[in-house]
């Protein structure tokens, strides 16, 4: 692939321009950064606006961009499931997570094992939300790079220089581990400010002028095979892929405030009520994603996969390379530059939040919980910064070492473990009912479930095809293995009440509302 | 914050979204946009215009609260 030096170097300003704005946000909000309140959450101190930012950057990654049009390109109409997905996750951040926040403020909770062990008092069933936790996103972090890869590749730079291998994703890393060890969220915050102007810029340009240059929406459709445009019906003998549509939405939109990056960025807000208002607010980054998943079929209607100077990019990163061509086909050589730039920036930001949540997940609920309880603010931030600098370190061995597949089938693993955290965070919102040994064995019974389905399907797909009396039901696995969780979760609450009721809480209904 | 029937809003994005085999299928298109996605892009908005009133209730309620 030949380099496009205009392209590179708008794209290297663009990135060290950013950069250096994550180092200078340690003197945004000036505050010790000795703590984990104020590395790990910002201070808790971001307004409506800034969290809009920083939860449009987090949720909305680089690699979905990436991701969600490579689905409808390769797929049609059922990689549009990332549409229903975060729509749905609105009404749920709306209803549940306020509840979180206040609760978290009243008693200092960073993440979500800390809520599960105050309102349980139960360690071993804190630990198993944190393992999932880091567990769910080291492979996400590791997409983030491999997101920065297909851009890079984009771009023509070589993927060796002077003889190193993987060079420019190696350097891209070590960007994102000073800043985030240095600044934590506030370094994240402002560089999702610009990474979010960018993408919008990016999408609202794609949008309109692409489809212009195809000959319009309905020239661009109708150059499309009608039978990927819509999903196959549903049989007498299976539910079919509409059902399976739906399960995905449903269960990706249950899964994802579950996530340690979601919820890093909710509790650093400063009000319950910057959390409601973002509820109606963020919903335009999902019509963002719906015009940007319409670029899969553009990418079809234009014929790149066809073109020869984009050969190597597709055998190197599959359906993934079909977004970064269509621009380079489309687009000016600046153009490219600044939307690759969005992209690149766009992987920064979600992955320092997934590093800076691990972190807080690590110190917090292994190191202050099992290894050094009496430590101090300044040993407990430590301890999460240099996590988060070990989480990092491990993604990009990950995808430097193993194929690109293995971190896609790893992140969907991940969603259907995250999944399994339900009962005991959203629904112990609600209710405690619930016992900690009856949630620990529904949490067991549903990952253990869930990953042998994954790993019968080859770990190539998510989707269960579930044999009920004679009729097929294609279901998102991570709901399968929900529902057997509930089920054990129920069962087991049931038995350990009648025998050993759990009383330990340190809660009290009036902390959840604000 | 007690039930009100205001909160059944919330639920509308669900039915809307989740009941596939309503939407799924390309007619009545929409400038050349196939009824399957121009139906889904409109509910990211109409999906934030059923949270608006339920957001409303509560400033309203919080109001009220503050006030006694």
């Amino acid at each position: 692939m030949s380099a496009h030096p205009i392209a590179i170097a708008i794209f290297l300003v663009l990135f060290v321009l950013v950069s250096c704005l994550g180092f200078v946000a340690t003197r945004w909000r000036k505050a010790d950064l000795h703590s984990v309140h104020e590395w790990g959450l910002g201070g808790r101190s971001f307004g409506t606006i800034i969290t809009w930012f920083l939860l449009g950057g987090d949720l909305y990654t680089a690699y979905t961009f990436i991701a969600v049009p490579a689905a409808i390109f390769g797929t049609g109409a059922i990689g549009f499931f990332a549409v229903p997905f975060t729509i749905l996750i609105y009404p749920i951040l709306f209803l549940c997570f306020p509840r979180l926040w206040a609760v978290a403020h009243r008693h200092g909770y960073v993440t979500a094992a800390d809520f599960v062990k105050g309102r349980f008092g139960s360690r071993t069933l804190s630990l198993a939300i944190a393992l999932t936790g880091i567990a769910a996103i080291i492979p996400y972090v590791a997409l983030q790079l491999v997101g920065m890869q297909v851009v890079f590749a984009g771009l023509g730079i070589p993927s060796t220089f002077a003889g190193i291998p993987n060079l420019p994703v190696i350097i891209a890393f070590a960007v994102l581990a000073a800043y985030t060890y240095s600044s934590g969220l506030r370094g994240t915050a402002l560089t999702a400010v610009v990474k979010d102007l960018l993408i919008y810029a990016t999408v609202l340009t794609a949008i309109v002028v692409i489809p212009a240059q195809l000959g319009g929406y309905g020239k661009v459709f109708g150059s499309i095979a009608p039978k990927m445009l819509v999903l196959p019906h549903g049989s007498d003998t299976s539910l079919g892929a509409t059902f399976t549509y739906a399960s995905l939405a449903l269960g990706s939109a249950l899964a994802l405030f579950l996530y340690p990056h979601s919820l890093t960025g909710i509790l650093s807000s400063s009000s319950s009520s910057a959390i409601r208002k973002n509820a109606i607010l963020l919903p335009t980054y999902s019509l963002a994603l719906a015009l940007l998943a319409l670029l899969g079929f553009m990418a079809i209607a234009a014929g790149i996969k066809a073109m020869p100077e984009y050969a190597s990019g597709f055998g190197a990163f599959g359906n993934n390379f079909a977004i970064p061509a269509l621009f380079l086909h489309m687009f000016p050589s600046w153009f490219v530059g600044l939307a690759f730039a969005a992209i690149a920036i766009g992987a920064l930001v979600p992955a320092s939040i997934m590093a800076i949540a691990s972190g807080n997940l690590f110190t917090r609920n292994i190191y202050k919980a099992f290894i050094a309880p009496d430590c101090s603010p300044r040993q407990e931030a430590r301890a999460a910064k240099l996590a988060s600098l070990a989480v990092k370190l491990f993604a990009l061995v990950f995808v430097l070492v193993f194929p690109t597949k293995a971190a896609i089938q790893l992140q969907l693993l991940g969603g259907v473990w995250i999944c399994q955290t339900l009962p005991s965070v959203l629904l112990a919102l609600y209710t405690r009912w619930f016992h900690p040994v009856g949630l620990l064995a529904g949490w067991a019974a549903g990952t253990v479930s869930g990953s042998v389905m994954a790993w019968q399907l080859g770990l190539a797909s998510n989707v269960y095809p579930l044999h009920l009396f004679g009729l097929t039901i294609p279901c998102y696995a991570a709901v399968l293995a929900l529902l057997l969780n509930l089920a054990v979760t129920v069962v087991v609450t049931l038995v350990m009440n009648a025998v050993s009721p759990n009383r330990t809480d340190e809660t009290v209904p009036a902390d959840y509302l604000a | 914050m007690k039930f009100h029937p205001v909160y059944l809003l919330l639920l509308v994005p669900f039915v809307a979204l989740l009941w596939v085999p309503f939407y799924d299928r390309a007619e009545p298109s929409l400038m050349g946009i196939p009824f399957f996605y121009w139906y889904q892009m409109a509910w990211t908005l109409l999906g934030a215009a059923c949270t608006w009133p339920v957001y409303r209730h509560e400033e309203r309620a919080r109001q009220k609260e503050a006030g006694k």
